[in-house]
């Protein structure tokens, strides 16, 4: 059953990918891009169990589609603010590498979130361990765990949390 | 469509050069990698996005999103691979960083 979600998944992943790549022409591209999507999904599908973590319900769904709106802003702020620091005469930075902690369970949600920090400019994951991550952070304003866990974790966490758990 | 394709190339063009001046004026290697490859992510989106939409009389929207939808996916699995490499390597953090928390732990 598990498997079968996951062949499916990755079919309707693959298809898709396919007709973007094609600018959606259906009568000419569906057929065979199916037929491969089907055999690649089905030889691959079985070493993807970390696609099984994601939480199928309804909240799950609408945080998901709610959460690439958040990222973005997320990325449009911080590129904005790495930007404007690099212009400056004396670049105003006080760097250093912060440890801070998740409360995310699945694999799946710990990737995520370690490569949604990693995108967002000002912050990089160097090293995880477990529920800690380890960030090179631009401009440390709170070397304490729990308000650097807060500052840097938290806002994309309260979405992931519902998706994946 | 045209313009408005334009303008977001433009504006896209003006963050990659931002993060080449970063990577050019920032102390260490971390620093410089904060600039580098992600002050462009940003960059990179605006200038495909102008590019998607610029290409008249056709749009190629939809392969434009896919290549995001890639640089999304692997930009940041490459630069905490680089990042990694280096602090494993023993590169230290520049002179006036706060704190490396992952040096004491190692």
């Amino acid at each position: 059953m598990k498997r079968l979600s996951n062949t499916l998944l990755l079919f309707a992943i693959l298809l898709l990918v396919w007709l973007a790549l094609t600018d959606f022409n259906l009568a000419d591209r569906l057929l065979p891009g199916a037929v491969f999507s089907l055999v690649v999904a089905a030889i691959f599908a079985p070493g993807l169990d970390i696609l099984s973590e994601i939480r199928p319900s309804w909240r799950g769904i609408g945080y998901g589609l709610v959460y690439p709106i958040v990222f973005l802003r997320e990325l449009v702020l911080a590129n904005l603010d790495v930007a404007s620091r690099v212009v400056r005469p004396r670049i105003p930075i006080s760097p250093g590498i912060v440890k801070v902690k998740t409360s995310l369970r699945s694999r799946l949600g710990r990737i995520i979130l370690a490569n949604s920090i990693t995108l967002t400019p000002g912050t990089l994951t160097v090293e995880t361990e477990g529920e800690f991550f380890y960030i090179h952070w631009i401009d440390v304003t709170s070397p304490d765990i729990e308000e650097a866990s807060r500052e840097i974790v938290r806002t994309f966490e309260k979405y992931l949390e519902v998706m994946f758990g | 469509m045209a313009l408005a394709g334009s303008l977001l190339t433009l504006a896209g063009s003006l963050l990659l050069f931002l993060g080449a001046l970063g990577v050019l004026r920032m102390p260490d290697v971390y620093n410089r990698m904060q600039a580098g490859t992600k002050a462009t992510t940003l960059g990179t989106i605006l200038f495909l996005t102008g590019i998607g939409i610029g290409r008249l009389p056709e749009p190629c929207i939809f392969r434009v999103l896919i290549l995001i939808l890639f640089i999304i996916l692997t930009n940041p699995v490459s630069s905490h691979a680089l990042a990694r490499a280096a602090h494993r390597a023993g590169i230290r953090l520049t002179e006036g960083s706060v704190k490396d928390d992952l040096d004491t732990h190692a």
